[in-house]
């Protein structure tokens, strides 16, 4: 409030005078978004430590394994990229409505089902001998849809009745996880597998590749390419700018005729494709089927993803990498700790909760704000 | 679907109804108290989770199945205190934490849970109030755990409580304006830690109902979303604990469709039955969200319906 009635000094109300004083207003302000998001991790893990030596663990040792595990080798690193892809996508379905104000967390539901439409949508094609390429577009694109509508449903009902956001877009995702289970138990189930109920394997041909020279499939590709492009539509142009404000302030949105309801449904949309297209490249790359394995929890960890990335669709690949690197290095830490395969889920909920109760840290210290100008929220 | 058939489904789905509903209600209870002081805990999912394990793990450890409940009732005022706590601070968002400690209660509970899948806990006894029919189905069905009168006792006792004591007044008050309760001289944040606090009490015991009565057994995917459910019940139930009771007992009906319909021979869609909650859920939230009553019952602080 003081911020408010304080006259602001010249220097803030003329426009930036030279290119170098803009320049460090910018990094200044800018430290605070990264300083604090570190000083989060930093906490979590010293905290984690305590835990696991409260257990007579070795901390040292977990870090080293997560290290070895995530990204010491070629073989991990790879392991670790391919985790991240589906990651980098969950996280993008989260990012795109914060920045609308919605905070949508069923990323995980668009996932599995729009993974399950992609696998079903290909049994007539396979059986048919189409060409591989197309049989995948035609994939990539029900699950962009289907995963789309999902999240689409859940914007509707927002800004339509109002519904709560976060609680629908959750029992959103136990009923996609129902809708999946109740094909692949019954009419879509392929009989000729005993173990674990799943739809008609798609067959190696009709597998997406590797990028050249790697193990790591196109997903990963798809997660880079998309977070830059969903960067450059939230920052670069009038649909990003419209969509920032009506997330800032809805009621300014509405009095300045910005079509509010039809861009939450659009940014859900989108959101809800990202998760889809993460489902398509866990069928069409790596399980080659759909089954309960969908729903291995890349939702939930894209959730955490997108907000230590402050919603920035450029910050959330070094952030997913990051924790497809905690994931993959999971079974390594629980064959060599004896340590249970939550733990990984524990350091997660450890860390968001500590991302969150730093929230309460910007604006407080003086070496991030810079004199005259006023404070953005 | 003959007579004899439908008789059996509605007598399936009276017994799912008390059955299935107690972890529904205190849930839905403890976040009725929370609402209406004035926040929203998201995380109740987890405290259910990491009650029924912690109950579970008592239950084994002790031999006695009360303490892990009170155990239960513990572990869940401690997940409770800590989003009373982390909410108090400045400029922290309450749907966003409780996300996180819906996460965080989750991941630890499987984690200390992982060596009690296993082993046999004692569990809570029952009793029947069929005694007067002669047919076992009635008897079977009408099997009940002392919990579920708790739940029912505790939803009576808050309602007379929010309408007739100081109490009562003080938590209604901070939930409807901080303002006013802070020039009573009430402290906002106590009144809503201690909220919270009871409430994931009361959620933690809910926990305790699932692992040591039904289903009975401590598995990882014991809790699917009945606690979000219970969340979004206390909107449809429009912050009203006697309206938590009923529509507890409502969703625990809609739960036993699936297991009901294939007890007389309807197996078809049996995955698709097991949605109805949720669906249920959310067509409940659909018809409340827009509903100018409920507007006018919801706690003024609230940022669920915002």
């Amino acid at each position: 409030m003081a911020d408010i009635a304080e006259p602001l000094s010249p220097a803030a109300l003329a426009p930036a005078s030279s290119h170098w004083g803009d320049l460090s207003v910018r990094i200044r302000r800018g430290a605070e978004y990264v300083v604090i998001p570190l000083f989060a991790l930093g906490i979590s893990g010293f905290l984690f430590s305590l835990l696991l030596l409260a257990l007579g663990k070795s901390p040292t040792e977990f870090f080293e394994l997560v290290e070895r595990g995530g990204f010491g080798t070629a073989f991990s690193l790879q392991n670790t990229l391919e985790r991240s892809s589906p990651l980098i996508l969950t996280a993008l379905a989260v990012a795109l409505p914060a920045r609308i104000g919605l905070v949508i967390i069923g990323g995980e539901g668009a996932l599995v089902l729009g993974g399950f439409a992609s696998a079903a949508m290909a049994i007539p094609f396979v059986v048919s001998n189409t060409s591989p390429i197309l049989t995948l577009t035609i994939m990539a694109a029900t699950a962009v849809v289907v995963g789309g509508f999902w999240i689409g449903i859940v914007g509707y009902l927002r800004y339509a009745r109002g519904v709560n956001e976060t609680i629908s877009s959750l029992l959103m995702t136990y009923i996609g996880i129902a809708i999946m289970n109740f094909f692949v138990e019954g009419s879509l189930r392929d009989l000729t597998n005993p173990n674990k109920p799943s739809t008609m394997p798609i067959g190696d041909a009709y597998m997406v590749g590797f990028i050249p020279g790697t193990d790591v499939h196109w997903g990963l590709v798809a997660g880079l390419v998309l977070s830059v492009l969903l960067y450059i539509l939230l920052s670069r142009t009038t649909f990003g700018f419209a969509v920032r404000v009506a997330g800032g302030n809805p009621r300014a949105a509405l009095a300045q005729g910005l079509p509010v309801g039809k861009l939450i449904v659009i940014c859900c949309a989108i959101a809800g494709a990202c998760a889809g297209l993460a489902g398509f490249y866990e069928v069409a790359a790596i399980q080659g089927r759909a089954n309960a394995s969908l729903a291995a929890g890349y939702g939930y960890t894209g959730i955490l993803v997108s907000f230590l990335a402050r919603h920035n669709p450029l910050v959330i690949v070094p952030v997913a990498i990051l924790f497809g690197g905690i994931v993959a290095s999971g079974g390594l830490i629980e064959r060599r700790m004896g340590l249970p395969d939550a733990t990984v889920l524990v350091l997660q909920g450890l860390t968001f909760v500590v991302l969150l109760m730093s929230e309460t840290l910007y604006g407080r210290f003086k070496i991030f704000q810079v004199k005259g100008t006023v404070e953005r929220t | 679907m003959s007579q004899s058939d439908s008789l059996i489904v509605l007598v399936a789905l009276i017994g799912g109804a008390l059955r299935v509903s107690t972890p529904f209600m205190f849930v839905a209870l403890g976040e009725c108290l929370t609402e209406k002081s004035g926040r929203v805990n998201l995380g109740l999912e987890g405290t259910l989770v990491l009650g029924a394990m912690t109950a579970y793990a008592i239950s084994y450890q002790t031999q006695s199945p009360w303490l892990g409940v009170l155990a239960a009732g513990c572990a869940g005022s401690a997940l409770g205190a800590m989003h009373g706590y982390i909410c108090k601070l400045p400029k922290v968002n309450d749907i966003a934490v409780g996300i996180a400690m819906m996460l965080f209660g989750t991941g630890v509970a499987f984690f200390f849970g992982k060596p009690y899948i296993q082993p046999q806990a004692p569990q809570l006894g029952s009793f029947s109030l069929g005694a007067w029919s002669n047919s076992q189905e009635v008897v079977t069905a009408l099997r009940i755990n002392p919990l579920l009168l708790v739940g029912i006792a505790v939803g009576f006792v808050m309602a007379w409580a929010f309408a007739n004591t100081k109490w009562g007044l003080i938590v209604r008050m901070t939930g409807d304006s901080a303002p006013a309760a802070k020039a009573m001289g009430v402290s906002v944040d106590l009144v809503r830690f201690l909220s919270t606090t009871v409430g994931g009490f009361l959620a933690g015991v809910g926990g305790a109902f699932l692992s040591l009565y039904y289903p009975g057994a401590w598995n990882q995917g014991l809790s699917s979303g009945q606690g979000l459910m219970a969340v979004a019940l206390v909107i449809f139930a429009r912050w009203s604990p006697i309206r938590c009771v009923l529509a507890a007992l409502l969703f625990g009906a809609a739960g036993a469709i699936g297991p009901a319909l294939q007890s007389v021979g309807i197996t078809q869609g049996y995955y698709f039955y097991n949605a109805a909650p949720y669906i249920l859920t959310l067509f409940i939230m659909i018809a409340s969200a827009g509903s100018k009553h409920a507007a006018r019952l919801v706690p003024g602080e609230l940022s669920i319906t915002k």
